[in-house]
């Protein structure tokens, strides 16, 4: 068995794909540096992300792959499931070893497996683009934090730049601890150590706009005024909007402003 | 001040909660010269209601001042509520805050007719301009056209508004008399034609000049009230596909009536509104619209009224179980899409799938087919059903019993 250590990137993760086929290797594992662990009877690799090895297995993919074929292998590798790593090369395999659209088989369990984590991914995405909740800050940016349960982030940075194209705004991921900042020009990844907006329920009052709180309150008005109480059904109501997304949304804390 | 307008907003979102449309997708509008928003594909639920309907749009109306009567309308003249208006600034100002914050995809806008026609159509069609012009806002702007408003302005309004909308309100022209007396069905299709003209014309324009100007990109809608006046899914349904086949509509909406005051022309205030007919009709457009139907296949003269118990396309299998099983390995994809229990998306994988090999019940079962429904009506390898083996009914009453089972009430699902 052959151990290539990466460092977690997805540039280091195609690079380790190269590897393994420029070794021809064959009875190997890839996995993250942070979760590495020496063992005596397998020979250990180090892998540095290289560009053009990751932009070499890249291009091959996106020769026999449709966009959403592609998406797909990004979104295992943003799962952050423990065996993402496994599926991904297996399904490099796949594709790199058949000529028709292999990423069309779902009759094998691997592809059939990367779909439907494709298909997980795209959904929380979704629900993110939906349930992200900015709150206008004192000096105009517009904030939100999130903690979603995959890495999300990356799938949703270009709905939110197209869209608030005249706003500055920063989504912040408190799990994962990171975010994105737009400044109405270009986004940046941002880390807040020390500041109170990177922990949820810190940040005063004064850090908003004087006008926030009017806002979150004539939306949790309108939430409440465009129920139908004769048509209720809370069943529905929570199949479409889990419980644990309740946190992020303003509608579903009546009476209290909310601090991201 | 802030008082007075959170009591605005109550009072004109609760009048408008009873137009059902919330979509926002389907528009081709993309963020101009990094202004606000974007309205291009599909549209976002950023939340829902506690009675699952999708919140997309700040939806209200301008005012809920009134000078007609229809009796199924809570903002009727004679109704005794309270009554409010926007101002044109404070309706920009709400919208462009909520879609800043991501609450919403943008506006839908209708009012209670104020004055006349004309004066409260030009007022709806100012808020668009507005947005439009003074914010560069690219966010979905869907309008409801006040029946009876000049061709001019509804001209107008399809140059700002991603969809426009005229209610048929009833399914036919004797209940319209007896509900709205003060509004005919030429009245509403008039309008519908012309909005369908335009749109047709500005495609065409489009294909010659790529610049040409959008004009209501997201197409028209239309909504319809059932449980209100006796029509038998029939008609409801009838009426639907000729507006789809006359005026290509995007939408027909179906609106379960929620009784909201005492009138001898309509059912008692105490009675439930009809939702799970109104399921079974979108459930019924759904099949017209994406699975290949007909109408008469459906509904006719025979079956007037679909079934409570079991989903159209459920029934329709069952009276035609000759057609019955379906070979997944073989069949063409319409016909497997007919395979009660299977979706668009399971009959897409099936097909593209079968090209590497035979597919079994297996890979069904992981392809998210729902085969407790579709097992009586396929043939795979794996299957251990004989069709021949079992009536209509055996397999009405085991797909029935086994629905109870596994969630005790019935759910309100498309297909559930
Ligand atoms: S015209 Fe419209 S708002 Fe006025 S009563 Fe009739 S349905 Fe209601």
């Amino acid at each position: 068995m052959t151990h290539f250590v990466y460092d977690g990137s997805f540039e280091g993760l195609l690079t380790a794909i190269f590897e393994v086929y420029e070794r021809k290797a064959d009875i190997v594992r890839i996995i993250p540096a942070s979760q590495y662990q020496p063992d005596a009877f397998s020979e250990k690799i180090e892998i540095y992300p290289d560009e053009t090895k990751a932009n070499r297995v890249w291009k091959g993919l996106q020769k026999k792959l449709s966009v959403d074929g592609l998406t797909n292998v990004f979104s295992c590798y943003l799962s952050e499931l423990p065996d993402r790593e496994e599926l991904i090369l297996e399904f490099c395999r796949l594709v790199f070893a058949s000529d028709d659209k292999v990423e069309e088989n779902y009759g094998s369990p691997i592809v059939l497996r990367v779909a439907q984590i494709g298909r997980q991914l795209f959904r929380e995405k979704h629900r993110f683009e939906a349930f992200v909740r900015f709150g206008q800050l004192q000096d105009g940016t517009f904030y939100a934090t999130i903690d979603p349960d995959f890495n999300v982030i990356p799938l949703i940075i270009s709905h939110f730049v197209t869209r608030y194209a005249d706003q500055a705004w920063i989504i912040y991921d408190i799990r994962r601890k990171y975010g994105i900042y737009y400044d109405k020009t270009e986004v940046q990844e941002v880390r807040f150590d020390f500041s109170p907006l990177a922990q949820p329920g810190n940040a005063s009052p004064e850090t908003y706009d004087s006008r926030e709180d009017l806002y979150q309150l004539l939306w949790q008005a309108y939430f409440k005024s465009v129920n139908i109480p004769a048509r209720r059904n809370m069943k529905l109501h929570r199949k479409h909007v889990p419980i644990r997304y309740w946190k992020y949304l303003i509608e579903k804390q009546p009476g209290k402003p909310y601090r991201s | 001040m802030s008082d007075r307008i959170i009591q605005k907003l109550e009072i004109l979102a609760d009048a408008a909660k009873y137009d059902v449309s919330c979509s926002s997708s389907g528009s081709k509008r993309e963020n101009k010269n990094k202004g606000l928003g974007d309205a291009k594909g599909m549209g976002i639920c950023h939340t829902y209601t506690e009675d699952g309907r999708c919140v997309s749009l700040l939806k209200i109306l301008l005012t809920n001042y009134c000078i007609y009567d229809c009796a199924y309308c809570v903002t009727r003249r004679s109704n005794d509520v309270q009554r409010a208006a926007f101002t044109v600034e404070e309706v920009v100002d709400l919208t462009i805050n909520f879609y800043r914050r991501n609450y919403i995809e943008g506006l839908f806008l209708s009012s209670g007719i104020f004055k006349d026609p004309d004066y409260t159509m030009e007022r709806l069609v100012r808020v668009a301009k507005k947005l439009r012009t003074e914010h560069n806002f690219n966010g979905y702007i869907h309008l409801k056209s006040i029946p009876g408003a000049s061709d001019e302005l509804m001209q107008e309004a399809g140059l700002y508004a991603d969809r426009l909308s005229v209610n048929i309100e009833l399914p036919s022209e004797q209940s319209l008399k007896q509900l709205a007396p003060e509004k005919n069905t030429a009245d509403i299709e008039k309008p519908m034609a012309a909005i369908s003209q335009a749109i047709r014309q500005n495609r065409n324009e489009i294909q010659v000049f790529k610049k040409a100007p959008l004009f209501v990109p997201a197409g028209q809608s239309t909504q319809m009230i059932v449980g209100a006046s006796p029509e038998s899914d029939w008609q409801v349904m009838q009426k639907a596909d000729q507006l789809y086949k006359s005026f290509g509509l995007k939408r027909v909406y179906y609106s379960a009536y929620v009784p909201v005051m005492e009138d001898n022309r309509l059912p008692a205030l105490s009675s439930a509104p009809p939702v799970l007919r109104e399921n079974r009709l979108y459930q019924t457009d759904w099949l017209l619209r994406f699975y290949g139907f007909s109408l008469e296949e459906i509904l006719n003269q025979q079956h007037p009224d679909l079934s409570t118990e079991m989903d159209p396309k459920l029934t329709w299998a069952l009276r035609n179980l000759h057609l019955f099983p379906v070979d997944i390995n073989t069949a063409d994809y319409e016909m497997i899409l007919r395979i009660p229990g299977l979706g668009v998306k399971s009959a897409k994988k099936i097909v593209a799938a079968r090209r590497f090999g035979k597919i079994t019940l297996e890979h069904l079962q992981k392809f998210g087919v729902m085969l407790n429904r579709a097992k009586y009506f396929l043939n795979c390898p794996g299957q251990r059903y004989q069709l021949g083996e079992l009536s209509e009914s055996d397999i009405k009453r085991r797909i029935l019993a086994q629905a109870e089972g596994r969630s005790g009430s019935r759910q309100l699902n498309l297909f559930g």
